[in-house]
């Protein structure tokens, strides 16, 4: 996929300018939050299995060699296959390899965010395999020729009469020529138009919430019943998983489940969560005749022991971009990548480069709701400040805050001049404020005045008020 | 093995500052896969049974499954032929070819026609036998096996599951424990089912029946 995060501010810009858009992120704001909130109220424990997923994901990343190979020793012992991608690359090649082993034509595909990291639609289309994503929202999305806006909810971005126009664009050749807007007749015709397709498919291709070292097995959360019928239907079955996927046993799978449901979509439990563990066993009436595992590092394993080790422990529940300002505002699309929100302002730069992504983490305010629910504690604006610097030391910043940084630190260096200038510039916005109190254009802070006006500073300078205080003190 | 596995583990090793792991750490490792310990789990999923047998059926229902008591296992296929009739569905049911299924008198409702296999496209009805039910959320667990196709769990409209009321559970590492203690390692597929299939994509409305079954019917035995 290609990476667009350098122009976040025009897409910001334009994404403000979507009425569609901004309709249908009202979804986002009247749902999840308030699902999320009500379903952690039934649970009192709630606080304490945050404290347990961060302590055990910690575990893992100590650990994370150790229970990759148990993982790998396990899958093997049940018939199962493991194959390692450095990257991007090599996870579609392995992929090819394997569709092409069965001369494969059709893939059906359950929801997974690996897939949209390594670019396989694009890659398996280029070479003549179709993928056919199964998920509603991702099927809504491939029919649009789009990319998720949101890792739990693709289609979030949508409205149901572009939900309509798609499937009448698409869905005459299997019968239905009327356009329906209805969203249970829309589900229904992807039912029954999808249907086809899982029972014509070769492979099968599912993401992996958590793979489990104990026994070798990958699961799925999911509330469709698509990533099932996507890996027992076919011959093959392909999980993608990322390394940090890792989890000890099933036990511990147990506690980061009650978390990511309840944080995802404010569910005590998914309708399925499915435990796959090797092919199909001999007597078995049904089931893939192949299983394969692919583990892709992309960049993960370089985070282990540095600042952005912690950022690790993340399961994608996507609460810390359900509860952003900043996400709700403009949507996932405007990030430019494949995670959006808080978790991808700090994953994006890791993954394709501070380059590329650095104006991500300055799409944030810093209110601290994401850290604030995030179920594995992870300090998200502290992370962000992480790349703020590195941004900064590599002179990728634009040149207005560069300037403006410059200009702050030369007076902050030189306290004198800075207690005249902040006194000279109180008066100067008073006068400039004139009767009314209030600035409505201010030249250098436009993207301010626009919107709301500047209120002139009342009385001294915190300075002066300081200092004023610490004397009457002694 | 490969290059790609050999560098990703060295830089893993290389980010932890250590080698391999070994020695008195790997023992404290393998101890800990070899018996799990558990964590926080739920007040709720730690009642006594006749509660979690009460709590499983409050939650199933909440997640839009339909519950149906009954008292001994002969009165199941009774039961299965009032829900068809209830339903508006035909007296045909593809079922698990499980022995403890195949036991109950089907015989005396003759209008059901029975076909004991995997499930294919087109069957409407499945019936399926639990192999635990999970109290916290009202889930089910179902196992794959030559007794137990997971096809029939996903395929047709309708699924009804049979489950033993002594098979219920409080919290998921409960039903962890029956699976060990199985002795039968993993079956290929282990299922949670939690009410029917749905659907919040469209304008994040939930819509039932997206792509597994739109109704899932417990029949409880002995609750």
């Amino acid at each position: 996929m290609q990476v667009t995060s350098q122009s976040f501010k025009s897409n910001a810009g334009a994404a403000l300018r979507d009425a569609a858009l901004q309709r249908a992120l009202k979804n986002l704001k009247a749902g999840f939050p308030g699902k999320r909130a009500a379903a952690i109220a039934k649970l009192p424990e709630f606080d304490q299995l945050r404290a347990a997923g961060r302590d055990l994901k910690n575990h893992v990343l100590e650990h994370l060699d150790f229970y990759l190979e148990r993982f790998e020793a396990k899958v093997i012992e049940q018939g199962g296959q493991v194959h390692w991608a450095r990257d991007a690359a090599e996870a579609r090649q392995i992929v090819l390899d394997i569709c092409r082993s069965v001369a494969a034509r059709r893939v059906t595909k359950g929801k997974s965010m690996i897939s949209e990291e390594i670019g396989l639609n694009e890659f398996l289309e280029a070479h003549s395999i179709q993928p056919v994503e199964t998920d509603l929202g991702e099927y809504i999305i491939q029919l649009r020729h789009e990319h998720p806006s949101h890792i739990i909810a693709p289609a979030i971005h949508l409205n149901r009469d572009q939900v309509a126009d798609a499937f009448h664009a698409h869905h005459g050749p299997y019968g239905f020529t009327e356009r329906d807007e209805n969203p249970r007749a829309l589900m229904n015709e992807a039912r029954q138009v999808l249907r086809q397709q899982f029972l014509s498919a070769d492979v099968g291709i599912t993401g992996a919430n958590f793979c489990i070292a104990e026994t070798g097995t990958t699961v799925i959360v999911t509330n469709e019943g698509n990533g099932d019928l996507t890996q027992i239907l076919p011959r093959v079955h392909i999980a993608l998983a990322s390394i940090e996927k890792m989890v000890p046993t099933m036990e511990d799978v147990s506690t980061l489940t009650r978390l990511l449901t309840r944080s995802a979509t404010g569910q005590e439990i998914t309708v399925y969560t499915t435990f796959s563990s090797g092919p199909r066993r001999p007597d078995d009436l049904d089931g893939p005749e192949q299983f394969h595992v692919v583990l892709l590092d992309n960049g993960r394993s370089g985070m282990l022991g540095g600042e952005f080790q912690d950022m690790l422990r993340c399961i994608r529940c996507s609460a810390c971009m359900n509860h952003c300002p900043v996400y709700g505002a403009i949507g996932g699309h405007a990030y430019g990548w494949v995670y959006p929100g808080p978790m991808g302002s700090v994953l994006t730069p890791q993954l394709v480069g501070i380059d590329a992504a650095g104006q991500l983490p300055n799409a944030s305010t810093f209110c601290g709701r994401c850290e604030e629910v995030c179920p594995m504690h992870i300090p998200l604006p502290k992370m962000m400040r992480h790349w703020r610097e590195r941004e900064f030391e590599r002179h990728l910043s634009p040149t207005g805050v560069r300037f403006g940084l410059g200009a702050w630190a030369f007076f902050a260096k030189r306290p004198k001049l800075y207690r005249v200038a902040a006194g000279f510039g109180a008066w100067l916005l008073r006068r400039l404020g004139g009767r009314k109190g209030r600035i409505e254009r201010l030249p250098l802070a436009g993207g301010w005045t626009a919107w709301r006006d500047l209120p002139v500073p009342q009385g001294r300078t915190f300075q002066q008020q300081w200092a004023a205080r610490q004397g009457a003190r002694s | 093995m490969s290059d790609a596995r050999e560098q990703i583990l060295n830089t893993l090793r290389r980010g932890l500052q250590r080698g391999p792991v070994a020695g008195e750490r790997r023992a404290e490792l393998e101890a800990r896969l070899a018996h799990p310990p558990r964590n926080v789990i739920p007040a709720r999923a730690l009642h006594p049974h006749f509660e979690q047998v009460d709590l499983f059926v409050q939650m199933a229902r909440n997640a839009a499954a339909t519950v149906d008591p009954v008292t001994h296992p002969a009165d199941v296929p009774v039961a299965v032929s009032a829900f068809l009739d209830c339903e508006g569905l035909p007296a045909e049911l593809v079922m698990a070819p499980d022995p403890e299924l195949a036991a109950l008198p089907w015989s005396e409702e003759p209008a059901l026609h029975i076909e004991r296999r995997a499930a294919v496209d087109g069957d409407q009805t499945s019936v399926s036998l639990a192999f635990a039910g999970i109290a916290e959320t009202g889930t089910l667990v179902l196992l794959s096996g030559p007794h137990s196709p997971t096809t029939l769990n996903f395929l047709p409209d309708t699924h009804i599951v049979v489950l033993r009321a002594d098979r219920i559970v409080g919290a998921y590492e409960d039903a962890w424990d029956l699976l060990r203690a199985r002795g039968q390692g993993m079956p290929r597929t282990v299922n949670f089912i939690t009410g029917p299939s749905r659907s919040a994509d469209i304008e994040q409305t939930v819509q039932m029946g997206a792509h597994g079954p739109l109704r899932l019917h417990i029949v409880l035995v002995g609750g």
